[in-house]
């Protein structure tokens, strides 16, 4: 489903509205958290607060899905 | 590592999970990285082609218009200071995933930091708080245009008026105009993670602002009025 362009506007502007992390933390829990999430396992509990950062920071998310991705594809 | 950015934020610094028993493949890494002579010699070449391997992928994700030949020396000095980084830091890699994807995590940072500054680096990059307007952005039927309008005009009157004259100029460059963050941290000279803080603190701002007129945004965009 496609944002609108004010919602999308909005999330921009607003941000995520919920306990998140630092870029810090973000990027010190990202490999944890992938891995969860690859392994389907409970991505959250291995980085809580993590989504709602994911969310709010367009280049952690960036980093994100190409981790993601990388691991993925192995 | 770790910083605080806000009373609600770093909610996973205490709360994460323990120190794990390393996998098969990430105790080899481990082993190998610390050993000496040749043996390490070769985990060092066989790290420096994981990280490339990582950094080459980002870089044609974040970069794909660049030239190849640009793209690919992006990607060689991305992989060649994650290097550092990742033997520098062996010693804090505590098997809460496998070794593969923490080192593919520093690989994928420095290439994608590079790769938004080189894209940006002709780019001039103004901090003018006067010269944006949140408009524009609307527009999907009469009914969600007048509620969006109304919306805006409270996000932009609390963006002039709510927030610190450093706040709106990062929230406009890197929420309104769209500058990457870590181009707008490189211009500024300071770090992602306090630019992201002051971010936060402008959009903590910006919702207070909304409540004091009444309104609050819903998970999904919608607006509430709540009085």
């Amino acid at each position: 489903m496609t944002a609108t362009p004010l919602a999308d506007t909005l999330r921009r502007l607003l941000g995520p509205g919920k306990p998140e992390v630092t870029c810090e933390t973000c990027f010190d829990l990202l490999d944890q958290y992938v891995d969860a999430e690859v392994l389907g396992q409970d991505a959250d509990a291995a980085g809580p607060g993590l989504r709602a950062h994911l969310d709010g920071c367009p280049a952690c998310a960036d980093e994100n899905d190409t981790l993601r991705a990388l691991v993925a594809f192995e | 590592m770790t910083q605080r950015a806000g009373t609600d934020v770093d909610v996973a610094a205490q709360t994460g999970p323990q120190p794990a028993e390393l996998d098969e493949d990430s105790a080899r890494w481990m082993s190998s990285l610390r050993s000496t002579g040749a043996r390490r010699d070769q985990a060092v070449a066989d790290l420096h082609a994981l990280l490339l391997r990582a950094a080459r992928f980002e870089a044609g994700r974040r970069a794909g218009g660049m030239p190849a030949a640009d793209r690919d020396d992006l990607a060689m000095q991305a992989a060649d200071d994650a290097l550092m980084q990742v033997l520098g830091k062996l010693d804090t890699f505590e098997g809460r995933s496998r070794f593969t994807t923490w080192a593919y995590k520093f690989a994928i940072y420095e290439a994608g930091v590079k790769a938004r500054r080189r894209i940006w680096q002709d780019r001039e990059v103004t901090l003018e708080a006067e010269s944006w307007s949140l408009i524009p952005d609307t527009g999907s039927g009469p009914a969600a245009e007048a509620e969006g309008r109304e919306l805006l005009h409270a996000l932009e009157d609390g963006i002039r008026t709510a927030l610190t004259p450093h706040q709106r100029n990062v929230l406009v460059a890197l929420a309104v105009t769209g500058v990457p963050i870590d181009v707008l941290s490189d211009r500024l000279g300071t770090t992602r993670g306090a630019l992201y803080k002051t971010l936060h603190d402008a959009r903590r701002k910006l919702r207070g602002h909304l409540g004091d007129q009444g309104l609050a945004v819903l998970a999904d965009g919608y607006v509430k009025e709540t009085r």
